[in-house]
């Protein structure tokens, strides 16, 4: 579904930020993408949603990502930003959720009966009408969610969804995402909502992949972990 | 709330006054948007002598007024740094305009008193439509309404974000001026060395998620044009209203209603 190839990048010259990366992601699988404050995990975000580009190829369904195609193969994906405030641009929670149908040109019945199917889903019904600047954090990140759901992307990729959120709403998040069909790519230094989403884990130090392998062993792996300026989940560390 | 807060709260205010309901939020935005144009229209074309013809056009927005339930005080507590710049406009005329036009209790009143008077006023029932015309259409609809007249699809969408666009700099700005007295306690203001860096810090974290903002709509398929709110069909009422209203504003303004009236109690 999604694949890098010799992906190389640097914001200024002669400072690579990634390095030479090359994975895959298959269809439905759902991968966490970890490592230290810096490593490229949000730099690799962008490269797959073609928001910046380097050298080597970036592949979406097979097809390299490049100007022609942006609009299409971005339809296929579905991108839950950091910071939910820079997300939720429109007035009310409900706008914001037919934006993106309404550009990739679904129909208003069917955007209408996607919102309330989503909105149903994840219990936000009552979020539906209220103004994006008078809900909290927590209901904000759910109805950031909310709004790439209501676009029915193939895969979905998050930056940090669990950064900022009380452990109630932090566990909502999770429960969400565990439950999603899709293919799933999330950043996070959270290892244990890594634990608890994914099945699959690469990680990157200094834009390198230093290890990719099942989610069990990796985050088990103590040595692994903090020769990369990394942390046992709490779970697992007892 | 620091002063910064406060400016959020109040832009963010705007948008809770247009999501009211009343007869005349009810409306659709084309026929408000049409009766407050041509309202602006009429009110500027009253010649600059012409005040005491002027004063019955307060009839329109005081009718607004109570029909949309919005409160007279927020208005001019919302257009108080406005309403000023807008009245001292006509301040020099009656250092140009001397002649004498009237007596009122054997007091001359020169030509120019009464044309500063008469921009004044004009200026203040500008501002009064244009604010009624915000507090009772979102700005979405207001743009789709824009639309429609076929304003070019650019300019609406540039009036939309800069109105997205101020709030998040408001923020950007309260967020700083709170870390700023954090760790500047008991300082009025902000101390004239730190503006250049301030600002500058401003610009940098104003543009910086206005970038990220940007891209929020580029990946959820934004190109170009953007689809405005489902506006309400335009009914027939919407159509009487905006009748009623443009027959409203030519009788006032081809009869002179004022001193009708002052000539029913000379008499
Ligand atoms: N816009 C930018 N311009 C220059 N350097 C950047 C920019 N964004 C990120 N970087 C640098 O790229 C590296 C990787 O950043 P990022 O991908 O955001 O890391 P992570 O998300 O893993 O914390 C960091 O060293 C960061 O300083
Ligand atoms: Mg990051």
């Amino acid at each position: 579904m999604i694949e890098l190839k010799n992906v190389s990048f640097s914001y200024e010259k002669d400072r690579p930020v990634i390095r030479d990366l090359s994975f895959r992601i298959a269809e439905g699988e759902s991968v966490g993408l970890i490592g230290a404050n810096g490593a490229g995990k949000s730099t690799v975000m962008k490269l797959i949603l073609g928001l910046c580009s380097g050298e080597g190829q970036v592949l979406i369904d097979g097809e390299q990502l490049s100007k022609a195609n942006l609009y299409r193969l971005r339809g296929k994906l579905g991108f839950v930003l950091q910071n939910s405030d820079n997300q939720m641009f429109m007035p009310t929670v409900y706008e914001d959720m037919i934006f993106g149908p309404l550009n990739y040109g679904v129909t208003r019945e069917e955007t209408d009966r996607r919102v309330d199917a989503v909105l149903d889903r994840l219990g936000l019904q009552e979020l539906k009408h209220r103004h994006n600047h008078r809900i909290s954090g927590g209901e904000k990140r759910m109805a950031a969610i909310a709004t790439i759901l209501a676009m029915e992307p193939q895969a979905i990729l998050m930056d940090e969804p669990s950064s900022a959120l009380d452990p109630y709403n932090r566990r909502l998040v999770i429960n969400v995402i565990r439950e999603l069909p899709q293919t799933r790519l999330i950043t996070s230094h959270d290892l244990d909502m890594i634990l608890d989403t994914c099945s699959r884990v690469i990680l990157l130090d200094g834009g390198r992949i230093a290890a990719d392998g099942p989610a069990e062993e990796i985050l088990r792996d103590r040595a692994l972990l903090e020769a990369h300026r990394m942390e046992l989940p709490l779970s697992l560390s007892r | 709330m620091n002063k910064m807060e406060k400016a959020l709260y109040e832009l963010t205010e705007m948008d809770d006054l247009a999501a009211r309901s009343s007869p005349i939020h009810g409306l659709c935005p084309m026929a408000k948007l049409l009766s407050t144009i041509a309202y602006i229209a009429v009110v500027v074309s009253f010649h600059k002598y012409e005040l005491s013809a002027l004063v019955p056009m307060l009839l329109w927005p005081v009718l607004l007024f109570q029909l949309s339930g919005i409160p007279v005080r927020t208005c001019f507590y919302k257009l108080r740094i406005v309403l000023p710049l807008v009245m001292a406009v006509g301040l020099f005329n009656p250092f140009f305009d001397r002649a004498p036009m009237l007596a009122l209790g054997g007091v001359a009143v020169s030509g120019g008193v009464v044309s500063m008077l008469t921009l004044m006023l004009k200026g203040v029932l500008c501002l009064m439509a244009s604010f009624l015309l915000m507090a009772t259409t979102p700005i979405d609809h207001l743009c789709a309404a824009l639309r429609r007249l076929h304003v070019p699809g650019m300019l609406v969408t540039l009036l939309l974000l800069t109105y997205r666009y101020v709030g998040v700099m408001t923020e950007e700005l309260a967020v700083m001026t709170e870390a700023y007295h954090l760790r500047a306690p008991g300082q009025k203001g902000i101390h004239v060395s730190a503006w250049g860096s301030f600002l500058g810090q401003l610009l940098l974290r104003s543009m910086d998620r206005a970038e990220e903002l940007y891209n929020s709509m580029q990946l959820r398929g934004y190109h170009e044009h953007f689809h405005y709110a489902d506006i309400k069909p335009c009914t027939p009422r919407d159509a009487v209203y905006t009748l009623c209203c443009i027959a409203l504003f030519l009788l006032l303004r081809l009869v002179d209603a004022a001193s009708l009236l002052g000539g029913l109690f000379v008499r």
